[in-house]
């Protein structure tokens, strides 16, 4: 039976991947017999130029995606090389973390009631410091920059970059190189990033192209930060796609090509830079400079990342305090009134979206879950793991971009009347729930101690039994923080709701970001502050659960 | 299947057992070790010596190659699957299932023959009874001292109704007055149920109060090429 978990997750991952770019090539040529389309063309290309501002938008999210990802990675190499082994690292690193899980247009919610120019942050140093007693008339959300949207972007970034490069830590000699250099003469700074960070930039490589393809094409969080005329170009083609002119979808699957074309442009010009990085880095080394005196950068790099943490929890603060304000006029920093009238308002209309939102959130995270045991125990039993290919083709949901595949996915599935149906909302989130999942459970799996198994098989234990009685309570708190990590990835996911569900499965996500930023401030609180809430939920089961079960084992409860 | 000239043979016999990784031989042995003995198998870490525990145990890793046969009272289980070996296992770490209580994880080492809740949770006290630990069978492994833990180990075997038993360094991580209490308290057990003993490790000591055949294996190095 396990023989057949790792060609499944192959089937689960790729069979998707590969239709939907199929599906969204073939129309893309004019090629969609279910509107039309008989004959190859280069029509909607055609049509695609001859958008106003396409290649701005383009270019826009080009560029977005590689200063996103530049910045992001900066301030966690920063910080990674500056504070690394000492308190302060695992204070910010406690802090940093749990962001993971806040879904992206939560965070973007947040950052947009903190920076507006009505924000909370203007509230704060108003009218005392600034003199504004009305919101000044600034354009910082949305600003044609794209600045906000960056900004958006790379506080959720931070937390994911810092995570995978904590994973990868135990895997280098980090500590010992920093020693070293610091035995050398070198600052903590650059001796760590001179000795120790090249290694660990390897191991972390394939996070640092999935945030780019991420940053590249993204459309929830551009929507509710980026800019608006024109929009980037992932938010344009959901436009077109959902356009009720069906002939649109043809110029639509287009630009979701261009879009790929984008998205692989940013890649190449990141694999241009590392080529210039490195050896200026190594030219830089070979000076011999000590850069003793790194005192004001680590002071800038810790900052930093307390800062984007910090705006992060100050804008879920206040997306809360919002849902359940009454009056709160500007420049005051706390609401006038409290009330519930936003709650109750809403209950019913919320009541359906959340159902969706958990119903497809726990059958996508068990199916991923069962998967990812699967193939993990049989991994244990042939004693081969499936190695770096194994490891780029589960990225491979992540290194794509969602728009080029999920389009023709979409088409696929109405050609086959299957679109808008649970079990096809289902497996589209186990698409990209699976990798996280399998990423978050690989680790502790393969750190296992095996001589427990052998104790197990030579007491007579069969390997069922071994399995479900000593391995699996004994990984049960990383097989539910797995799950809880899967949860929260498929509480997020926007496009693939919205596309696959054809709009008729509304969860928090989607109806939350349709409100976008313009909407009301109280209702967007509630339902931002249920896009925080359930993942937050998840992973309290996975620390309490285990808390419970394990409340006399010591050595495994964990709280 | 079987050797006819094996098949009167009581205890554990290593038939022309060798262990090889790639074309480098670490351990080979011949020796049959009679019921209630102690072949001991010295050797500084590295050469092997684990691996041979692992062969005979059934859970030798794929990267080695073996050949010769492993016979328990006659019978040939070299292919036979580890759980239907009946070695009883005792390695450098005691290895409590943390997530089960100190009865918990006798219990789970009691034979499939004794059934019914009840008589199974007997068996299981009783061992513990029999290592000195009555009385411990609700406590959380982790609240042991390591004296204790090792002798929880010993009785998860001993309950197990093992066939032989394989010691892989077992006494090396206990301090030493301990290490001689419980290295008594093991060999004797071993000798009063009659149950052939593989010892490996690198302390002379150990191979002293085994007091049975000693094998003593070269330094990975000696041979000149690494792994």
């Amino acid at each position: 039976m396990l023989r057949f978990a790792p060609p499944l997750a192959l089937f689960v991952l790729a069979v998707p991947l590969a239709c939907g770019l199929m599906g969204t090539i073939l129309p893309a040529f004019g090629f969609l017999p279910a509107l039309g389309g008989h004959r190859l063309s280069t029509e909607p290309f055609a049509d695609l130029f001859a958008q106003p501002g396409l290649w701005r938008s383009a270019i826009q999210a080009l560029m977005i995606g590689l200063v996103t990802t530049a910045i992001s990675l900066a301030m966690v190499a920063g910080f990674v090389c500056a504070w690394y082994g000492t308190r302060a690292f695992r204070l910010i690193q406690h802090l940093v973390s749990p962001l993971l899980a806040v879904p992206h247009a939560a965070a973007a919610f947040g950052f947009a009631f903190m920076i507006a120019p009505s924000g909370y942050l203007a509230r704060l140093f108003s009218p005392w410091a600034t003199g504004w007693d009305r919101p000044p008339d600034l354009l910082i959300v949305n600003d044609p920059a794209g600045l906000a949207l960056i900004a958006g972007l790379v506080i959720k970034e931070v937390p994911f970059l810092l995570l995978v490069t904590l994973a990868a830590l135990p895997q280098v000699p980090a500590l010992r190189s920093l020693r070293l250099s610091q035995s050398l003469g070198y600052g903590r700074m650059m001796g760590f990033m001179f000795t120790a960070w090249p290694a660990l930039y390897r191991q972390i490589r394939l996070a640092v192209f999935a945030v780019i393809a991420y940053a590249s094409a993204n459309v929830d969080v551009a929507f509710i930060l980026g800019p608006t005329t024109p929009q980037t170009l992932p938010v344009r083609l959901v436009d077109w796609m959902n356009d009720p002119e069906l002939s649109m979808r043809f110029m639509a699957c287009a630009g979701a090509c261009l879009q790929i074309a984008v998205t692989a442009a940013a890649l190449l010009a990141w694999l241009a830079l590392e080529r210039i990085a490195g050896p200026l880095a190594e030219s830089i080394c070979e000076t011999g400079r000590r850069f003793r005196r790194d005192g004001v950068a680590r002071l800038a790099s810790g900052a930093m990342m307390a800062t984007s943490a910090l705006l992060v929890f100050g804008g879920l603060g206040v997306l809360a305090l919002w849902s359940v304000s009454g009056l709160w006029q500007f420049p005051s920093t706390l609401p006038d009134t409290l009330s519930w009238r936003t709650w109750q308002r809403t209950g019913p209309a919320l009541s359906g979206p959340l159902a969706t939102t958990i119903i497809i959130a726990l059958a996508a995270t068990a199916i991923s879950v069962a998967i990812a045991l699967a193939c993990l125990q049989r991994e244990n039993e042939t004693g081969r793991t499936g190695g770096n290919r194994a490891l780029a083709l589960l990225y491979l949901p992540l290194l794509v971009p969602q728009i080029g595949f999920l389009f023709g996915l979409q088409l696929m599935l109405i050609a086959g009347d299957a679109d808008a149906s649970w079990a096809a909302l289902i497996l589209v989130h186990v698409v990209f729930v699976l990798p996280y999942v399998f990423l978050s459970l690989s680790a502790p799996w393969r750190a296992y101690d095996r001589r427990y198994e052998a104790i197990a098989a030579a007491l007579g234990a069969s390997a069922a039994r071994s399995f479900w009685r000593v391995r699996l309570p004994m990984l049960l708190r990383a097989v539910l923080v797995a799950a809880a990590v899967g949860f929260a990835v498929s509480v997020g996911q926007y496009l693939p709701t919205l596309l696959v569900g054809a709009g008729r499965f509304p969860t928090i996500t989607t109806e939350a970001v349709a409100l976008g930023s313009g909407g009301d401030r109280r209702v967007i609180g509630v339902y931002a502050f249920l896009q925080m809430l359930l993942p937050f939920v998840g992973f309290a089961l996975a620390t309490l659960v285990p808390a419970l079960l394990f409340r006399n084992r010591r050595a495994i409860r964990g709280l | 299947m079987t050797d006819p000239s094996a098949t009167h043979q009581t205890g554990l016999r290593l038939d022309n057992v060798a262990i090889a990784l790639g074309s480098r031989t670490l351990v080979s042995v011949d020796h049959l070790i009679a019921p209630g003995d102690v072949l001991t198998v010295m050797g500084p870490s590295g050469s092997g010596k684990s691996t041979l525990l692992a062969f005979i145990g059934g859970f030798l890793d794929p990267a080695f190659s073996a050949r010769g046969r492993v016979h328990c009272n006659g019978i040939d289980i070299t292919d036979a699957p580890p759980q239907a070996r009946r070695a009883g296992l005792l390695f450098q770490d005691p290895l409590l299932f943390p997530h089960m209580s100190v009865g918990g994880n006798l219990v789970f080492a009691v034979p499939q023959s004794v059934t019914g809740r009840a008589a199974r949770r007997t068996h299981a006290a009783d061992a513990l009874c029999d290592v000195g630990l009555d009385g411990f069978f609700d406590r959380d492994p982790d609240t042991l001292s390591g004296g204790q833990k090792a002798r929880v180990a010993l009785a998860r075997v001993l309950v197990s109704d093992p066939a032989f038993m394989l010691l892989d360094e077992p006494f090396s991580k206990l301090d030493a007055g301990l290490r001689d209490q419980i290295r008594r308290l093991v060999f004797e057990r071993a000798r009063a149920r009659r149950l052939p003993v593989l010892l490996v490790t690198h302390d002379a000591a150990d191979a002293e109060a085994a007091g049975g055949a000693l094998i003593e294996l070269a330094p990975a190095a000696s041979d000149g090429n690494g792994p």
